[in-house]
This record gives C-alpha cells, structure tokens and sequence, in this order.
C-alpha cells in the first residue's frame, strides 16, 4: 500500500482584546446578559454606519509583525454576504481583497517520540491576517423547534489567521496554535481562551500519495480545546485514508468535530459550496497606515497609525523570552518551555530565584517536579498556589544551608501544601527534620544505637 | 443574451429576491444591458477604483464604550422574544422548491 501524505492548513479566528467592538461602541465582554452590548450599528438597524476602533487596527499591526508578516500599508474591506439569524445585517465585513497583512511564519517546538529532551523546531507560513466582525451567538432550542439569539458577540473584532497546509498531524497542528497563543497573550492582542471562545480554530485536512496532487479537502468545525484539535485532525486524517483505501471519495464538505464520540461528522446546513457574493464595503474608505518614513506631518496624530512605533514597543515573544531564560539561569531548553507553557510559572521561578541562593538549575528541579506536580494534580492555577515563591525560597535556602536534608525539605513542601501559614522554619522545628551538625551529639546518638543492638 | 434560468434560480437562492412575473425577468435584462455600456470603455492600464472614498481618510475611533445598554429598545422589534433573547427558526428555511414557488421561474 503506497504511503498516505496527511495534509493541514488551519484559519484561526482570536477575539481582539479591546474594550469596544471593531465598528461600534458597544462593550465587548463575555457572560453579559443577553442582548445589553448591542448597539443599533450592531444590531443593523437602517441608518447606522461603521466606525473603525483604532485598537483593533493596533492589535492586527502587533500580530502581524509577531508574526513576521508584510503589512499592507493599504488594505480594504469587503462584504462577505450570507443569511443566519446570528449575522442581523445578511453581511460580515472583513478584508477578503488585501488583508492587513501577509506572508508571515511562525515557528513552534515539538517534542519528538514524547520526550520533552528531544525538542525539534517546525515553522509553518501564515499567508493572512485579516481584520473582520464576529457574529452573534445562538442558541439552539431544539425542543421548541426554535433559536435564541444574543447579540451580544455581533460585531466584536476578529483577527482571523489563516495558516498555510505545511502541518502534517494533530500534533503539529495543536503545537502550532498553542504557539500562537502564548504570542497573542504576550502581545495583549487577545486573551486567546478558546473555553471563552477568544479563540476558533477551524482545520482543512486532506491525504494524497507521495508525487500527487493534493487530495480533496474537508472543513472541520466546533473544535473547542487544543487538545481536541489534536484528536479531530488526527481522526478526520485516518478517515480519509480509510475512505479512500475503501475505494470512497472525499467531499469537499464541512464536517463537525463531536468530542464526545471523539469522531467528525458531516454538518447541516451548509449545503453546497457557498456564494458569498463579495463586495467593497462601500462605507469604508481604505485602511491607510504610516511608518515613520511615510508619517503625514499636518496629521492628528491621533488619527495616524504608524507601524514602526508599534514594531519598537513590541514585548518579548515566547521564543525570545525562553532563550533569554536558558541564557540567564542555565536552564535547559525543555525547561523554558514548560515554565512559559503555563501562566505564570516563569515568574514564579524567577521570584525564587531572586529570593534564595539555591542555584537556578537546583530551583528548577522543584518548580518542574515538585511544584507543578502537585498543582498539576489538584487542578490548580500558579496562581491559586497555596505556597507562595516567597515560602519556597525560604524552604529552598534551609535546604542549600544545609540545615535541613532534601528528603526533610520534601516532607515540610508536603506539609506547606496545605496552606496553614505556618512558615518552613516552624514545619521544621515541628517535626523535629534539622540536621544535626554537632558531631558529638552524632557520636552518642551512634553509641545509644550500638548499645541498644549489644542489648538485644 | 438572455439570463439563463439557471442563474435566475441562483440569484433567488442568494438574494431571495423574487423575479414573479415576466416584467421582473425583463427589468433584471434592461438593468445587466445598461451596466454593460461599461465594457465600452478602454481602461488598457487604469488602476481600478471601488471606490470613490479611495481618497478619503478613514476616521479611527478611540477604544471607548459608548453605546449598547438598550436592550428594551432593540427587543421593540422583535415578533417573539423569550426572556430578551431574539427568537428565530431553527436554521436557514430553505427557498421551497421551484414548483412550489409562485416564481417566474415556474413558466419558462
């Protein structure tokens, strides 16, 4: 049987953190009552106009060159047309003509065989980003034969990432945007929650035989975490080879991701390939923005977005912050990348660190192992941690001046653990853990042992 | 060159525009034949414009929440409603079938 060549390009869609929508003023926050963030432009009563929110612009400028795209000095928007009761005007605008920006990368770790000390890095091309509305949320009432709409989302600003094909696996996918996660969180340019639903992620999966064109691609949808977006390609790849070695075809449809029996099934409602009928919005003129060669002198400024400043104020992305960790402490590689994958852990090393005389790469053996272990366990936070950097490093530092041993430094973490705000001295003290240091008092404790043994 | 029906159907389907009568069929033809005069002109290496606000700035607005909060108001348009959430059918109804529509399309 000739090898299977699995083929996944992903469209990403992150919420823009702002506090406005991207064409009204209507708030955007999530678990609001229903229909109270909704302006009239929202709701697409006639008379109302578009208004572009400067932040959202920023946000898509941040992104992009995190991403090492061309922005587009100009860029256009457009109608994409289609009828759902969640979309009031029959229209969404975005950039379907020249987005914002363009041909980017980004580049993420795997590990390979599930052995995190073997990392290898993979890159894959971002083709777009582009600036658009969301829609609003329905509710499916099936019981009643009916819908329920909250239009609370309608009109909040999108940044939608499209990914070129370069992935082969769910593996890959997931690594990909967990990736582009931490980056939009690092940027502020959104929150990226995919539980709050900041971030969607749609994956077209296809198969062909080595040398051949591309096989016929599937849309899969209602992939709710990353690690489902793991399993949902994974499965839709061995369904297609499966189908095909079979002697099936594969439609070029739009299937759903079901987590509960872990499989993709076709969706309703989507018949047939779509005619969005694009248009230019004709109530927009076109997105300009500056750098500072270009900058307009007699300009109000606050009128003017220039792309150099944003690019100078740009923060630290993951991958340079982990190197400047694996610089500074010494740390492995696999290391960096566990402390920056989950919130707040790099600072809670770092604070250590600066509070104790253990060696980073001492330190960092009881944040990987002891500490995460036991948040990993109980489902907390960093955050939530009931031992604060604070009382780790004050146990770390009995621990590197030897007054207690590594097996004592473990039992009174256990004993911290349960957050009764006694410090480690006291735990210490408590269970009677110090290490001896006298050698007399060692002496006759050794004696009183040998007696004891003669004795019997 | 007339519409095909084929495409009439197409643009009912998308559009949900009806074309009842033959008037509206005709209307449609003289509409596609007066934009057609553009294929007259020769625009051998003009830029095209879509738009004539290509020179106008687009006004950015500050990140500031200044509207929403009129629930009541919008909800005054809705049919139905349950508990201030607009109520709509179950998905897209879809255009019935051509011969149960009182459509143009129906006599030709």
């Amino acid at each position: 049987l000739a090898p299977w060549i699995p083929v996944v390009g992903l469209e990403i869609h992150a919420q823009i953190s702002s506090n406005s929508k991207l064409f009204s003023g209507s708030q955007v926050q999530f678990a609001a009552p229903p229909n109270s963030l909704v302006s009239f432009f929202d709701a697409s009563l006639p008379g109302t106009l578009p208004v572009l929110n400067r932040r959202c612009v920023e946000a898509a400028v941040m992104t992009g060159l995190a991403l090492n795209c061309s922005i587009n000095k100009k860029s256009l928007f457009d109608r994409k047309h289609y009828f759902y009761a969640d979309l009031p005007a029959g229209y969404q605008i975005t950039q379907q003509r020249v987005p914002i920006a363009v041909n980017g990368s980004l580049s993420y770790s795997l590990c390979i065989d599930n052995k995190m000390s073997q990392m290898v890095t993979k890159t894959v091309r971002i083709k777009q980003i582009q600036l658009e509305q969301d829609s609003g949320k329905s509710l499916h009432d099936d019981a009643r034969s009916q819908t329920l709409v909250d239009l609370n989302r309608a009109g909040v600003g999108l940044m939608e990432v499209v990914m070129e094909p370069d992935m082969c696996c769910g593996e890959e996918a997931a690594a990909a945007v967990r990736e582009l996660q931490l980056i939009l969180q690092t940027l502020g340019s959104s929150q990226a929650v995919m539980a709050e639903g900041q971030l969607r992620v749609d994956a077209n999966v296809s198969v062909h035989h080595p040398g051949e064109p591309y096989g016929v691609r599937t849309e899969v949808k209602n992939i709710n975490s990353i690690r489902f977006l793991a399993k949902a390609v994974d499965y839709e790849i061995q369904r297609q080879i499966e189908e095909l070695e079979n002697g099936g075809i594969i439609l070029n449809e739009t299937r759903a991701y079901d987590s509960k029996l872990g499989c993709t099934v076709p969706m309703r409602d989507k018949e047939g390939k779509q005619d969005y009928r694009f248009m230019p919005e004709p109530n927009l003129p076109p997105l300009i923005l500056y750098d500072a060669k270009s900058l307009p002198a007699n300009m109000n400024h606050q009128q003017v977005i220039n792309i150099d400043w944003i690019h100078e104020r740009l923060p630290d992305l993951p991958r340079v912050r982990r190197e400047k960790l694996v610089e500074q402490y010494g740390i492995l590689p696999e290391h960096s990348f566990t402390l920056l994958n989950e919130d707040g852990l790099a600072e809670f090393f770092e604070n250590v660190v600066k509070q104790t005389q253990m060696k980073p790469k001492k330190v960092i053996g009881w944040i990987l192992n002891d500490l995460l272990s036991y948040l990993k366990e109980h489902s907390l936070t960093v955050k939530e941690s009931p031992v604060s950097s604070f009382l780790l490093a004050d146990l770390l530092n009995l621990l590197e001046k030897k007054e207690i041993s590594s097996t004592a430094a473990k039992r009174v973490l256990a004993e911290l653990w349960k957050g009764e705000g006694k410090t480690p001295l006291e735990i210490v003290k408590e269970q009677k853990l110090e290490l001896l240091q006298d050698q007399k008092e060692l002496e006759q404790i050794c004696q009183e042992v040998i007696d004891g043994q003669e004795d019997e | 060159q007339k519409v095909s029906v084929e495409v009439l159907d197409h643009l009912e389907h998308l559009a949900l525009v009806d074309f009842r009568d033959w008037e509206g069929v005709e209307r449609l033809q003289k509409a596609i034949q007066f934009a057609d005069q553009l294929q007259e002109v020769n625009t051998d290496g003009v830029e095209p414009m879509d738009s004539v606000l290509e020179d106008r700035c687009l006004y950015l607005r500050e990140d500031d929440v200044t509207e929403g909060n009129c629930t009541k108001e919008l909800l005054e348009n809705a049919r139905e409603k349950v508990e201030e959430y607009f109520v709509a059918p179950p998905g897209n109804i879809p255009l019935p079938k051509l011969e149960e529509r009182e459509t143009f399309l129906q006599g030709s």
